[in-house]
C-alpha cells in the first residue's frame, strides 16, 4: 500500500505548474495513493537483462532539410487566440 | 433505416439524394437526439456551404472525392473549423482551432463533411466520458449507462445513426471500448499509418487516430483515406493500407488465455465464447494461447501514459492561447491557477502521476522499469504472431457501466482498458467487433488483433464475420 503525504501532493503539484485548493489536496492524496498502490506491482516483474522500448516501429532521428515552408497560418491568426495582446504582442503578467 | 457510406455514395451518385440533403438529414437526425449529449458543437454554416459546393460539381459533371456528400463527425481533440475545438475541457473553451488536423484536411478532400464535434473525457482522460467538462454522453442503448470513453460521443453519433461514420483518438481503448458498448466497429490502426498531427496530444508513444462505423466496409473506406504518409508527422509509416477482401479462408487465431478469467462479466465471455465458435464455423482454426506479461498491461500503460501526458499538457500555460485565470498578479500564479481552472480532475491526477514517475530518483523504478516490461509484452506479442495470424479478447471485461458506478474511484475505471491496453503499447492495430449483446440488451464487443502492418487483413476479417453471422 502506497502512502503519500499531503506535503508530496503540494510537491508534486508545484512541479506540474497546478494551483491546487485544500480540498482538491485532500482528493487526491487518496486518489494518488490508490495509483501509486496499482502500478507498484509492475516491480516484481524481472526486467533485468531487458532493453527498454520507447519506440515501437523501430524509427530514429527522422530529418528534414531546414526550410521554410509557405504557412497558411497568419501572425494576426496566432495573436488573434491569445488571452491578452498588446502592441502585437502576447501580454504576461510582469516577470521581473 | 441504417445507411452505410456505400448506400449514401451510390443514392447521391444516382442522382436520388444530394450532399445538402445528406447534410441536413443528419443534422436534424442530431437534434432529434439531442439528449444523449453526443455532440458538443454542430458546425452547420460550413457543413452545409461545403455540401453546397458539392452539389454545384455533381450537376457541372465535375470530379468529386470518393466520400463526397458523406456526413460524419469528428470527436472534438480533432483540429477542425466550423466550431471551437475544446477538447471537452474548460482550458480550450473558445479555442478556434487556426489549422485543420491532417486527417480532417484529407477526409475534406475527398468531399465528406463534418457535420458536429463529438464529446469526450477532457484531453481524453478517461474511459466513459464522464469526465467531460461539459457533462456526461450517454449510452446509444441504455440511457443510465455510459457511452464508453473517451471517445464517447463519437460512438453513440454512430450507433444512433446520425452519420455513417465518426473520428476517433485510441491511446489505449479509447476507440475500441466504446464501440463495444454501443455495438458498433471501432478500429486503432497500426502506430504511424495515419498521421496524428493537429490532433490534442495525449500519449505521443500511443495515440492513434481511427474511426467508428456501423460496417467493416465502412471502416475499411475511411481507414483508406486516413493512411498514410505526412510530413507534420514525423512517426507516419510510408502507406500500405490497401483494403482488402478476405482471402484467407482458414486464419490462425489465438484467444489470449489472460483475457477470458477472473474479472470478466459472465455475459462477456459468453458472448465471446460464441463469436469463437462461429470463427471456427467459417473455417478459420482457434487456439487458446498464453500471455504472462499481459496481466501487467495496465500498470505499465498507467506509468507510461500518465509520464507522456504530463510532458504534453505542460503546453497549456495560459499564455498564447486558451484559458487564462483572471486577478492573477505573478508569473507562477498565472500558470497555476489558469491549469487548476482549466483541467479536470482525472487531468490532474494524470499530470501529477507523471510528475510523479519521471521525478528524479523514481525514474528507474517506474518509468525505466515500465519501458522494460514494455519490451517483454512486445516480445510475448511478437512469439504469438510467429504462429499465429491474428488474436482474440474480449474488447472489455463488463458491458457499459452505469452513470456514475466508477467516478469515485480512479483505478476501477483504468480497470475497463485492461483488454485494449495491451496491443497499444505495443502499436498493434485492432478493432472492436460487435459480438451481440446480453439478456437486458447490452451490446458486447470482441477485439481482434494484428501483427504491425496487418490493417486490412484485420478489417477484412472482422467483415467476413460480419457476414458468416448475418
Amino acid at each position: 500500500m502506497s502512502t503519500i503525504s499531503t506535503d508530496d501532493v503540494r510537491h508534486l503539484a508545484a512541479l506540474s505548474n497546478l494551483q491546487l485548493s485544500d480540498d482538491e489536496v485532500t482528493a487526491l492524496q487518496l486518489d494518488l495513493g490508490n495509483i501509486l498502490t496499482y502500478i507498484e506491482q509492475l516491480g516484481s516483474l524481472d526486467t533485468s537483462h531487458v532493453e527498454p522500448t520507447y519506440q515501437v516501429t523501430g524509427l530514429e532521428n527522422v530529418w528534414r532539410d531546414d526550410t521554410v515552408r509557405e504557412s497558411t497560418v497568419t501572425r494576426e491568426d496566432l495573436l488573434a487566440l491569445a488571452p491578452e495582446q498588446a502592441d502585437q504582442s502576447v501580454k504576461v503578467p510582469k516577470v521581473l | 433505416m441504417s445507411q452505410t457510406i456505400t448506400d449514401i455514395i451510390a443514392s447521391i451518385q444516382a442522382g436520388q439524394t444530394s450532399a445538402r440533403a445528406e447534410v441536413e438529414t443528419a443534422l436534424a437526425k442530431a437534434r432529434e437526439h439531442e439528449s444523449y449529449h453526443a455532440l458538443l458543437h454542430l458546425t452547420e454554416e460550413r457543413a452545409l456551404q461545403r455540401a453546397d459546393e458539392i452539389d454545384a460539381r455533381l450537376k457541372a459533371g465535375e470530379k468529386v472525392g470518393e466520400l463526397a456528400g458523406v456526413p460524419f463527425v469528428v470527436k472534438d481533440n480533432f483540429l477542425a473549423f466550423g466550431a471551437p475545438t475544446t477538447a471537452a475541457s474548460k482550458l480550450l473553451e473558445n479555442f478556434d482551432a487556426p489549422v485543420q488536423a491532417t486527417v480532417v484536411e484529407k477526409l475534406e478532400a475527398a468531399g465528406a463533411i463534418c457535420i458536429g464535434k463529438s464529446n469526450l473525457d477532457a484531453f481524453a482522460h478517461g474511459g466513459s466520458t464522464e469526465n467531460s467538462a461539459y457533462g456526461v454522453t450517454h449510452n446509444a442503448f441504455d440511457t443510465t449507462r455510459v457511452a464508453g470513453g473517451s471517445s464517447g460521443g463519437s460512438a453513440v453519433v454512430t450507433a444512433l445513426d446520425i452519420v455513417p461514420f465518426a473520428l476517433g483518438s485510441d491511446t489505449g481503448g479509447s476507440i475500441r471500448q466504446p464501440a463495444s458498448f454501443n455495438g458498433i466497429f471501432g478500429y486503432k490502426p497500426t502506430y504511424g499509418m495515419v498521421s496524428r498531427y493537429g490532433v490534442v496530444a495525449m500519449a505521443s508513444s500511443t495515440d492513434c487516430m481511427g474511426c467508428f462505423a456501423r460496417t467493416a466496409d465502412d471502416v475499411a473506406r475511411v481507414m483508406a483515406i486516413m493512411a498514410g504518409q505526412d510530413d507534420k508527422d514525423m512517426t507516419t509509416l510510408p502507406n500500405y493500407f490497401v483494403p482488402t477482401a478476405p482471402s484467407k479462408i482458414n486464419a490462425k487465431i489465438g484467444v489470449i488465455k489472460e483475457t477470458m478469467g477472473d474479472g470478466v462479466d459472465d455475459d462477456v465471455r459468453h458472448a465471446t465464447e460464441q463469436y469463437i465458435a462461429s470463427l471456427r464455423a467459417a473455417g478459420h482454426t482457434v487456439d487458446e494461447v498464453s500471455m504472462p506479461t499481459l496481466p501487467l498491461a495496465l500498470a505499465m500503460y498507467y506509468i507510461i501514459v500518465p509520464a507522456e501526458v504530463s510532458s504534453n499538457l505542460a503546453r497549456y500555460d495560459g499564455i498564447r492561447y486558451g484559458r487564462r485565470a483572471s486577478g492573477v498578479q505573478t508569473l507562477a500564479e498565472l500558470y497555476g491557477r489558469s491549469r487548476d481552472e482549466g483541467f479536470v480532475t482525472e487531468n490532474k491526477r494524470r499530470i501529477m502521476i507523471g510528475s510523479y514517475v519521471l521525478s528524479s530518483g523514481f525514474f528507474d523504478a517506474y518509468y525505466q522499469q515500465a519501458q522494460k516490461a514494455r519490451t517483454l509484452l512486445m516480445g510475448e506479442f511478437s512469439g504469438l504472431f510467429n504462429e499465429y495470424d491474428f488474436l482474440l479478447s474480449p474488447t472489455a471485461p463488463t458491458v457499459a457501466f452505469g452513470i456514475g458506478e466508477n467516478t469515485s474511484d480512479p483505478v476501477k475505471m483504468y480497470l475497463s482498458d485492461v483488454m485494449t491496453v495491451p496491443p497499444s503499447l505495443a502499436g498493434l492495430p485492432a478493432i472492436s467487433v460487435p459480438a451481440g449483446e446480453n439478456a437486458a440488451g447490452l451490446p458486447i464487443g470482441v477485439q481482434l488483433i494484428g501483427p504491425m502492418k496487418s490493417d486490412a487483413a484485420l478489417i477484412a476479417l472482422s467483415g467476413s464475420m460480419e457476414v458468416h453471422r448475418g
